[in-house]
């Protein structure tokens, strides 16, 4: 069975993975497989941003994909940013292989507010499914409640589902058809009400 | 809207330029990159691009300004958002007076970006919007309007600009729904009488005598009803052109009044004595085999060819399936758009079922099917259960070995039926019969068949 493998860099708590890999099962219909952490990506940081550069940890990412995985989702607390923007909650490539989150900004300490575990982990897992959805080829959902719609900002985030849309579920399934990805459970369909 | 919009970002700078291009795309838009100014202006002279993000600082002979002033020469209805570090926000102002429309300061905030691009789009999409209901409203539709790869078709577009602005009858035949109204349109706006008027006339809808009175106009109390002076179509068309759709279902006496205004151009009103004298065009069309019904006696020869000085033969549409991925695009952006639907796009597997399809009723049947998914549609992308009122497998009509007929009518039926379909083509024909030239020209000759 073909997997998503999912990378932790630097410690992540084990919660965030686990709430990951199941939505990223129930989504995708694809077996997760946890790689060995790597350590916190010192190289990519940027003395002037005080951030991380996300482009450069996610070619890292993409070396350390097992040969049969169909993606692989890297997970980290980092701050990371793409050079043009000040910062970026996650970043793919569209239709690539490698997906990469941060959790720096998912976290409610980040805006000065007390934690909030559920709401971290809801958080965590519709950016997962966003930056997953990208590697499949899909863009950006102008339904606002559907997980692949752009959230430049943490409460677009709160906004949506932590699912894709008809529409989207649609234009997953011919990608993995047409990438001719077996799956163990078939994608399920979620009806709009 | 479904129209995508294609954006250049210009920058020297790899890591800028990528990851601006990778983020813009994620939103869905098609995003091209060019490395220096002089790249960029090359590359806007050969796309038309929407928007373009340009990097103020680039190296000098071909910055960012003068990058600025040689785009806005070449797309002038481009929007240019100018890329600038804090450094150097003066410089910006100076690019805005250049035509640049806004700029932003790298790094920028993902969101102000997003919703930068997104107002710009808004507007490009209204004005795109606003185009499309103008056109429509005035089907002012022009060669570039049709829509086709089809070799035949641009053998056809390359015609109609050749005879636009001639005075020849032109008849135009074509199965029902393959668009002969808007060819013909589009020959009366390629030519010097565009800016004149072009009247439709359907020859099949209405009885003799009206049709009579529509073409040709009458004079107060010519017949019970007719209460005032009434201008006819080809006084309308006046110095314009006439479009005498349906020609083949006009009446044997219709028949002789068109011959006429058609050769002298001149006409009397009913009920009129004064002669009428046109410059009208006539462009003529019809789904029917009009040969045939010179042969059969039901259409005079003679009119027949007066309207046959250049012959246009649209193909069905099961003919050119290279352009039904083309057409649905087309359709759908248009008809969510007057439907106000936000349906934005079609599956593969839609698309391999349309494609399937044989579309008896052409592109007119294919227009009406996306126009039903889009209404019944619950989602932005149609997909093949939106298209399952189409019969699938499109039933071919089953050929029956005929059994009473004899071998030489078999024969005789055979041989007109394929060099219709080849358009009387010999060399085409005897090969698909698999027979050589000499012997079809042969079987021609014996069984008497008309070419």
């Amino acid at each position: 069975v073909r997997t998503i493998d999912v990378l932790p860099i630097g410690p992540v708590p084990e919660e965030v993975l686990r709430a990951v890999e199941f939505a990223a099962t129930e989504t995708f219909g694809l077996e997760t497989r946890r790689l060995q952490a790597l350590p916190h990506p010192a190289f990519a940081w940027d003395a002037e941003r005080s951030q991380h550069a996300s482009t450069a940890i996610l070619k890292n990412v993409f070396a350390r994909r097992t040969p049969d995985a169909v993606r692989v989702l890297a997970v980290t607390e980092a701050d990371i940013f793409l050079p043009m923007l000040t910062f970026v909650f996650g970043q793919a490539q569209l239709g690539g292989d490698a997906a990469l989150i941060s959790l720096a900004r998912l976290r409610q300490e980040f805006y000065r507010l007390p934690p909030d575990r559920p709401l971290l982990l809801a958080r965590a897992v519709k950016e997962a499914l966003h930056e997953l959805g990208h590697t499949f080829g899909i863009v950006h959902c102008p339904d606002p409640a559907c997980a692949m719609s752009l959230s430049s900002d943490i409460r677009q985030i709160d906004a949506k589902n932590a699912g894709l849309c008809p529409g989207c579920s649609a234009l997953l399934e011919e990608s993995l058809a047409r990438a001719g990805v077996e799956r163990a459970s078939p994608v399920p369909k979620e009806e709009h009400p | 809207v479904t129209k995508r919009w294609e954006i250049l970002v210009v920058d020297d700078e790899e890591v800028m330029r990528e990851s601006l291009a990778a983020w813009l795309q994620e939103d869905g838009y098609a995003v091209d990159v060019a490395s220096s100014g002089r790249e960029a202006v090359q590359k806007a002279r050969e796309k038309d691009y929407a928007i373009f993000f340009i990097d103020l600082k680039m190296p000098p002979g071909m910055d960012g300004i003068e990058t600025t002033m040689e785009v806005r020469k070449l797309r002038p209805d481009a929007s240019i958002i100018i890329i600038t570090a804090y450094a150097t926000v003066d410089t910006a102002v100076t690019a805005m007076k250049e035509g640049a429309q806004e700029y932003i300061v790298k790094p920028s905030n993902p969101q102000e970006i997003s919703l930068l691009v997104q107002r710009i789009i808004k507007v490009k999409n209204l004005q795109r919007e606003n185009l499309i209901l103008r056109r429509k409203l005035s089907k002012h539709y022009e060669v570039q309007d049709i829509i086709s790869k089809n070799p035949k078709m641009h053998e056809i577009f390359a015609l109609i600009r050749e005879v636009g602005s001639l005075r020849s009858t032109v008849l135009i035949q074509g199965e029902s729904g393959t668009g002969k109204e808007m060819i013909a349109r589009a020959i009366h706006n390629s030519g010097d009488r565009a800016d004149k008027p072009f009247v439709a006339v359907s020859c099949a809808a209405l009885a003799e005598t009206l049709l009579e009175s529509e073409l040709f106009g009458h004079e107060r109390g010519s017949f019970t009803g007719a209460v005032a002076r009434k201008k006819g179509k080809f006084e309308m068309a006046a110095g314009g052109t006439i479009f005498l759709d349906e020609i083949g279902d006009v009446s044997p006496k219709l028949q002789m009044d068109l011959l006429r205004v058609l050769q002298e151009h001149t006409f009397f009103r009913i009920g009129g004595t004064e002669e009428i004298r046109v410059d009208v065009r006539a462009i003529a069309a019809t789904k029917a085999d009009l040969q045939e019904y010179v042969r059969d006696g039901r259409f005079r020869d003679d009119l027949y060819y007066r309207l046959n000085v250049i012959n246009i033969l649209i193909p069905p549409l099961r003919d050119r399936r290279e352009d039904i991925p083309l057409l649905v695009r087309h359709f759908i952006e248009r008809l969510a758009l007057e439907l106000g639907r936000d349906v934005h796009d079609i599956t593969e597997g839609a698309l391999k079922l349309l494609l399937a399809c044989d579309w008896p009723g052409n592109v007119r049947e294919l227009e009406n099917a996306i126009e039903r998914a889009i209404v019944t549609c619950k989602k932005r992308v149609l997909s093949d259960e939106d298209f399952s009122f189409l019969s699938v497998a499109s039933p071919q009509p089953a050929w029956s070995v005929p059994t009473g007929l004899p071998l030489d009518e078999i024969e005789r039926q055979v041989i007109e039926a394929t060099l219709r379909r080849n358009g009387g083509n010999v060399k085409e024909t005897a090969a698909v019969l698999g027979i050589d030239r000499s012997t079809l020209y042969e079987r021609i000759k014996k069984f008497g068949i008309p070419r």
